[in-house]
């Protein structure tokens, strides 16, 4: 092992001394060559990465609607129609924002937890573990709309499945669960749980194989019990993929669009439009394009500023703990 | 005892240490883990039972789980090319697209990875450094622009509106880099000692070593854009050109709902990725998880 690595690394280390010297070394390439490789990447990227972020930030400051000729320049109108209390906008986005904070205030602690507790138990050996952990996984890759059109069905009030075994619990079986509030609410976000908390798990389950078992002996010999060692070995142990896993939940939630989109309607009322419903159907059914990327910026400095906080907290325990 | 230096080994010795009690629970636990996976597991069942129902006997109540009569009405009713919801047509656009997407996703992050990976340049750093960046930037920020320059190109309502935009994968250019770093160097600096150009040696000794990254990477783009929905529902106007999961959500849209032909649907929409799945899982999974501890 040791070996392959070592023969891997000194070719490297050894070879800038005849490349600076003899200017025709093979190591030597064209200026253009790096570019020539990145180039088809970078044409994609500038062109539906880099420019829409920056044209995004110009569309906001102008009444735009692609359906006319002209689209006058507003300056920051749109933003103040969005913290202005009152206006049609400020209403709708803020209601949106509500919809999508409620989501994510309770989507992304069971996403953090329930996927955590499924890793744990397939990190032990035992037989069939790679086929549970397929089925956990499963309903990951059959996508938001399948996923959504199913519950519909199976949370339908008057014929779905989930109601009439309910029903046979004993527990109220004529629950609304698309039409009404909080009903809504607990089927949207045990749909999502449903749908990717085999991806959490996943995640999780990789760093939990990497935490060295020398860690648990150790703990062992100094007498912790299973909760010990999960608070003191596999918590730090984790906490690197912890940070990885919690921002990409949050920001997935913060995204959420499919299953309000397909299972809810966005209803009852608006309660469940959020906010990505919101900017898409303000800019991509009503043409008012301004107004919607300047709301997309609005949530996207939303989602930064909860990003830099998050990453803080992590980083301040990490800190207290040495 | 021969595989002490095998770690997973070792972490698997723990509970033979207490031995007694193993058996009995062992077996106990498997059968609740069994009993679990088949409860998280069922709604998918129920999908594929109900798509053999009739139309009466998907709605009725006691549901039941098994298909009886069994019958390929609903599967006839969405195939048919009279239907005005042409599944078939959606199935055949969503492959096209999830196809040519993950073919240009792959090329074109394992090119531009490369150099990150392997050569020194000016702005090699600052070009890396913006792309991770963007991996931050969340996707709703694009969708307004991209919808004006998608029709100013003239791809609104077209397939290649969903195949070209999305293909620019900062996490694929970010995935390859890893991997590529991570291959050993000889065999590039004999290819280059024996005087082959860098694209030589990238074609013929790179990516045939990158195989499994680059399976991993085509079938994570692929599952991406065969599910992708926001971008298509409002990208792609007319019967034709939907790929399969905007098509279902205007199949769902219909003022009667029919639960029969809307979980055939579903289960054609599914059998790709649920094959894909099945036979490649370990790609994906390990693609999945691997992204997680690199970052």
């Amino acid at each position: 092992m040791k070996s392959t690595t070592e023969v891997g690394v000194l070719p490297k280390e050894r070879a800038p001394q005849p490349r600076v010297k003899a200017g025709r070394s093979v190591r030597e390439q064209g200026k253009a060559t790096p570019w020539l490789f990145l180039a088809p990447y970078l044409v994609l990227f500038i062109g539906f990465v880099l420019l829409p972020i920056v044209f995004g930030a110009w569309i906001s400051l102008h009444t735009w609607d692609y359906t006319m000729p002209v689209h006058p320049f507003v300056g920051l109108d749109n933003y103040i129609e969005l913290m202005q209390p009152g206006s049609i906008a400020f209403e709708n986005f803020w209601n949106s924002m509500k919809a999508t904070g409620i989501f994510t205030l309770f989507s992304v602690p069971l996403l953090l937890t329930i996927p955590l507790a499924v890793a744990l138990l397939m990190a032990k050996n035992f037989p069939g573990r790679n086929f549970f952990r397929a089925v956990y996984f499963a309903p990951y890759v059959l996508g938001v709309a399948v996923v959504a059109i199913l519950w519909r069905y199976l949370l339908d009030s008057n014929i779905g499945l989930v109601n009439y075994y309910l029903g046979l619990l004993g527990l109220p079986d004529d629950i609304a669960w698309t039409t009404s509030t909080p009903a809504a609410w607990v089927a949207l976000i045990g749909v999502t749980v449903w749908w990717t908390l085999g991806f959490n798990a996943v995640i999780y389950l990789a760093a939990l194989q990497d935490i060295p078992a020398e860690l648990y002996e150790a703990a062992r010999m100094d007498g912790a019990n299973g909760w010990n060692q999960f608070i003191h070995v596999t918590l730090p142990g984790l906490r690197p993929v912890l940070i990885f896993v919690t921002m990409i939940t949050l920001i997935a939630s913060a995204n959420m669009f499919g299953q309000s989109y397909l299972m809810t309607q966005g209803g009852p009322g608006r309660e469940t439009r959020t906010a990505i419903y919101q900017i898409a159907e303000t800019g991509l059914r009503n043409f008012q394009m301004g107004s919607a990327a300047a709301m997309s910026y609005v949530l996207t400095l939303f989602l930064m500023v909860l990003s830099i906080i998050l990453f803080w907290l992590f980083r301040e325990k990490k800190e207290s703990r040495k | 005892m021969t595989q002490l230096t095998d770690r997973p080994a070792q972490t698997e010795d723990r509970p033979v240490q207490r031995r007694p009690v193993n058996r009995g629970r062992k077996i106990l636990r498997i059968v609740i883990l069994g009993i679990v996976a088949l409860i998280f597991i069922s709604p998918v069942i129920f999908m594929i039972v109900t798509s053999f129902k009739t139309r009466g006997d998907a709605t009725s109540i006691p549901p039941s789980w098994l298909p009886i009569p069994f019958t390929l009405q609903a599967y006839e009713a969405i195939l048919s090319p009279q239907s005005s919801t042409p599944v078939l047509r959606w199935f055949f656009n969503s492959m096209v697209a999830a196809l040519l997407n993950s073919a240009l996703v792959v090329i074109t992050a394992s090119l531009a990875a490369y150099p990150l990976a392997r050569m020194n340049f000016k702005g090699k750093n600052v070009v890396f450094g913006i792309i991770v960046a963007t991996l931050l930037v969340p996707p709703v920020i694009l969708v307004i622009p991209n919808y004006l320059i998608v029709s100013d190109l003239g791809w609104l309502n077209s397939l290649i509106a969903i195949i070209v935009p999305t293909a620019a994968s900062a996490f694929g250019v970010f995935f390859m880099r890893q991997f590529f770093i991570a291959l050993p160097v000889d065999l590039e600096e004999a290819a280059r000692l024996d005087g082959a150009n860098r694209l030589l040696i990238f074609t013929r000794i790179v990516l045939p070593l990158a195989k499994p990254a680059l399976a991993t990477l085509a079938l994570l783009a692929f599952l991406t854009n065969w599910n992708d929905f926001l971008w298509p529902v409002y990208v792609l106007f007319s019967p034709e050109v939907q790929t399969l999961p905007a098509g279902l959500s205007t199949l769902q849209g219909a003022n009667s709902v029919r639960y029969d032909l809307l979980m055939a649907g579903a289960v054609v929409a599914s059998i790709p990725v649920l094959v894909i799945f099945v036979f490649l899982q370990r790609f994906i999974i390990e693609g999945v998880s691997r992204s997680g501890v690199k970052g």
